[in-house]
């Protein structure tokens, strides 16, 4: 068949940009922030509130006082975690729904090594933990990541909805076998002393949690700018197929970097039990695994971006609690923040990637 | 260039050559058709005539502008100069709606169909009628179209079960369903089985007998002959000839479809920069014998590198993609492949560079089986691969610097750690020896076509592999880049690899082959040495025809 064009233009389509400058990169997020405060102030007007004082209590508030400062680091530390799980896989072009289940496994194998570490030193337990609780999230994340590797089923589907058996599971096993013989709630026995992550701010719920998170944040960044792992990664995302021609072994490539993604999400589920709870509860992630995807997409899959996601939310996370308390406003407005700016963020990433133009008749047909 | 041709540029008021002599007004008329994409001119000033009751075959090369005129006439380009006429009056489409709205329908190669819809659905979508389905008038509607034309259709057929061939029946029932009074098929047949095609020509003949306009594109001689009343050589964007089918020979339309004689054939020998050294084929001979590079390494058959033993490639329907390919390639050859788009040559690249693994047959490397391993040992055993689309060997949204390191990602690396200091410095160098207009932090995408094209080859022949594949490796490219990359292949095999060059670009193969091998359905159906090539054969072989004549 006659080719029309070259098959490979010289110069991109004019809807097309090159590399974003710097600029942009840096606008299109707070530009992304600036229209997702806007909807919200609609919808807080609507529910009768003063969407400035609301705002103020939300975003000024929290670092006013040194309890809801300290408050935001500990609702970052999962926040971090499920966000970099997110990330990694969604660098490697597979799309991971999952970190909410696999969260849970890592919580689930937390809760059961826990309580049997009694009379172990911290160090060694915490490590028993933390290994336990990747090699569960890992696990978990195994069956989609195979499926799709060498049957080609969709991870969007098989993820999503492995978070629903897992979190069944983890309401048979609570109300069950693991239920607390003493009191009758649905919560696992409490994990031995030495298992417990320490606290690292005095007076504060700040745990060693918030520490691991920080290093594989680092970690994140360093394997993909730095090692062959993380070219490789970045190149099977980016382009499979010529990934491929080059020698990168994508399914192996993809494979890793699902279960890497499994894992951080476990080792989140061990530190929320670890480090706050003690044991496990229905309830001990209110969705950390989604709002990880807000945390990646917003931060655009880098650490760096993602820190400063996962602060973000964490942030409006403890701010719309108080504004809740003292102003009255339904306290789902900082979910409603948070799903709004995902939706904004994906809109506003195409400005990254497309300038507006006008339509040609004749490209019409394109 | 050929003007025996008939070709009829600057007489624009005047009918076309090859016209039924006192013939109704056309259906459809062109005059001085022209259409550009930046400086490529797609078209040239084409004047063409279709008449009702008559099958006009548009006969082209590939890049002949054969699709371009296809794609004016169904609105999806705008002439930049030039009239067209339907039914008597101007026609400037502006959409593909306006064309259906004037009676004309086009049917690809790529079915516009709803696999999960039956054949009725399909053929009345978009204009249902009204807000409520009804299913039994819109079957007794689709029927009566489908019975009027002859054409064998089940109504309640979902498309998705049907063959290839039943599919195309309900594209052209769709068309034909609105009222279409000029069918255009582009390359019909290059989907369907011998027995499917015949099946579409007898339909065709219904059609025209119908009074039906119909314009069948293809490249293949047979089909031109067997199913048209009149036939137009493109060539260039421009009309190289235009002919009554009956008055016409397969070998002038393949002269004319080709346009060159015998003598031009050029082939060159590197010594020094891209403006040296063009030879006819006679003085590249001399040269050689006089201590040109390439003599040391002459071929002889006890030497080959490259053993290519009854390939054979099925699609998953079982359809040979690839049937039983045998060839030798020697160090110090440039083996041009020649074939029409489609014939199997890029399936031969692709298990060449590793991405497919034949159904059938091996390719062996020195001796070695080769066939099926992963493109990371065919680098590592010294094959150098240059794809068709080179957006397939190269990541977009990375880095040079990175694209450049990744084919040989195992030199760049200390346990683990990427060796940054090494990439750099081997970027700079390749950018420096390649003169590649790019940084090396530039991300690849934002690069033109050459300068994507001068990092393939960067990375793949400066590894100094023992065999090359390069498919396509100046499509697109505008003609600096394209002299030089044929200095590149040329210096490749001069300094001893074998080369295979797989090319649309008929002109490069022959400009550039020590041996010509000619593909035509899967299959090797010529392999010509260069000093005696003939363009006439070898267009015929390309179009279906030297294998019948070798057979009978």
């Amino acid at each position: 068949m006659a080719r029309i064009a070259p098959a490979t233009t010289a110069r991109l389509p004019r809807w097309e940009r090159g590399p974003a400058p710097w600029w942009l990169r840096l606008l299109l997020p707070l530009l992304a922030v600036a229209i997702t405060f806007v909807i919200a102030a609609l919808l807080i007007a609507a529910s009768g509130a003063n969407p400035l004082d609301v705002f103020r209590e939300m975003l000024v508030t929290p670092f006013t006082r040194r309890t809801s400062r300290l408050e935001i680091l500990v609702r970052l530390t999962p926040l971090l975690l499920t966000g970099i799980s997110v990330a990694i896989a969604f660098r490697a072009g597979y799309y991971n729904i999952g970190a909410e289940g696999q969260l849970y496994a890592g919580a689930m194998a937390a809760a059961f090594i826990g309580p049997q570490l009694g009379g172990w030193s911290q160090a060694a337990a915490i490590a028993v933990m933390l290994v336990g609780g990747l090699t569960a999230g890992a696990a978990w994340a195994l069956l989609p990541a195979l499926l799709k590797v060498y049957a080609k089923v969709d991870e969007v589907v098989t993820t999503l909805l492995l978070n629903s058996v897992m979190l069944l599971l983890v309401g048979g096993l609570l109300n069950g076998p693991w239920r607390d013989p003493v009191s009758g709630w649905p919560r696992s026995p409490t994990i031995a002393d030495a298992a417990m992550f320490p606290q690292v701010i005095a007076r504060s719920r700040v745990h060693f949690g918030f520490v691991v998170a920080l290093v594989l944040v680092a970690l994140f960044w360093w394997v993909l700018a730095r090692t062959c792992f993380g070219l490789e990664v970045r190149s099977v995302g980016l382009g499979a197929t010529a990934a491929r021609f080059m020698g990168v072994n994508v399914r192996k490539t993809v494979l890793i970097a699902a279960l890497v993604s499994g894992a951080v999400a476990g080792v989140a589920g061990v530190s929320e039990v670890a480090g706050i709870h003690g044991y496990l509860i229905e309830g001990i992630s209110p969705e950390y695994g989604y709002t990880g995807i807000i945390v990646a997409t917003f931060g655009g899959l880098h650490a760096l971006g993602v820190t400063v996601a996962a602060s973000f939310i964490a942030l409006v996370d403890i701010g719309s609690t108080t504004a809740a308390r003292t102003l009255g406003v339904p306290a789902y407005l900082g979910n409603v923040v948070q799903a709004v700016l995902l939706l904004v963020t994906l809109a506003v990433l195409l400005l990254g990637r497309y300038r507006p133009v006008r339509r040609r008749a004749s490209e019409e047909s394109a | 260039m050929s003007g025996s041709a008939g070709a009829p540029t600057g007489t624009p008021a005047g009918a076309p050559a090859g016209a039924p002599a006192g013939a109704p007004d056309p259906f459809v008329s062109l005059r001085g058709v022209t259409k550009r994409f930046g400086s490529l001119t797609a078209l040239a000033d084409v004047d063409l005539d279709v008449h009702a009751g008559e099958v006009l075959a548009l006969l082209g090369e590939n890049g002949a502008g054969k699709t371009t005129l296809t794609k004016i006439l169904y609105g999806l380009y705008q002439a930049d100069e030039g009239q067209v006429t339907v039914a008597g009056r101007p026609a400037a489409f502006r959409s593909p709606a306006d064309a259906i709205a004037s009676g004309v329908g086009l049917v690809t190669q790529h079915f516009s169909l709803v696999p999960s819809l039956t054949v009725v659905e399909n053929v009345v979508l978009g204009r249902e009628g009204g807000a409520i389905l009804d299913r039994a008038k819109l079957e007794a509607s689709v029927l009566a179209t489908a019975e009027r034309y002859g054409l064998d259709v089940a109504p309640r057929a979902r498309v998705r079960a049907m063959s290839v061939g039943a599919q195309q029946r309900v594209e052209i029932l769709k068309a034909l369903h609105r009222d279409c009074k000029l069918l255009i098929l582009d390359e019909p047949t290059a989907v369907l089985t011998p027995q499917d095609s015949e099946r579409l020509f007898e339909t065709l003949e219904g059609l025209r007998a119908q009074g039906l306009a119909v314009i069948i594109i293809t490249h293949k001689l047979r089909e031109v002959m067997r199913v048209s009343q009149r036939v137009a050589v493109l060539r260039g964007g421009r009309v190289a000839g235009e002919r009554r089918t009956a008055d016409a020979s397969e070998a002038e339309l393949a002269r004319l479809m080709i346009g060159r004689d015998a003598a031009l054939v050029e082939r060159r020998a590197v010594v020094g920069g891209v403006a040296e050294a063009t030879q006819t084929v006679a003085e590249t001979s001399s040269a050689r014998a006089q201590g040109a590079p390439a003599q040391d390494q002459a071929p002889t058959a006890s030497t080959a590198l490259l053993e290519v033993r009854d390939l054979s490639l099925s699609d998953r329907r079982g359809v040979k993609l690839l049937d039983s390919v045998s060839f030798d390639l020697h160090p110090g050859e440039l083996v041009g492949v020649a074939a029409v788009a489609g014939n199997g040559q890029s399936e031969l690249v692709s298990i060449l560079t590793g991405m497919t693994k034949p159904t059938a047959g091996q390719v062996r490397l020195g001796g070695r089986t080769v066939s099926g391993l992963p493109p990371k040992r065919l680098t590592q055993l010294g094959v150098g691969r240059i794809p068709e689309d080179r957006f397939e060997a190269v990541v977009g949204q990375l880095t040079v610097r990175e694209n450049l390191a990744l084919e040989h990602l195992d030199a760049f690396t200390t346990a683990g750690h990427l060796a940054g200091g090494k990439m750099a410095a081997e970027a700079d160098r390749l950018i420096a020896e390649y003169q590649v207009k790019a940084k090396p932090t530039d991300l690849v995408r934002t690069l033109s076509g050459g300068n994507i094209q001068k990092i393939v080859l960067a990375r793949t022949l400066s590894r100094d592999p023992r065999f090359v594949v390069a498919a396509q490796p100046t499509r697109g490219l505008d003609v600096g880049a394209t002299a030089y990359v044929h200095q590149r292949l040329l210096e490749q095999r001069d300094r001893g690899a074998a080369v295979l060059l797989v090319s649309e670009d008929l002109d490069e193969v022959l400009r550039l082959s020590d041996r010509v091998l000619v593909m035509y359905g899967g299959r090797l159906v010529g392999d010509i040495s260069a000093d005696d090539v003939d363009v006439q054969r070898i267009g015929l072989l390309m179009a279906g025809e030297g294998a019948l004549a070798a057979h009978g």
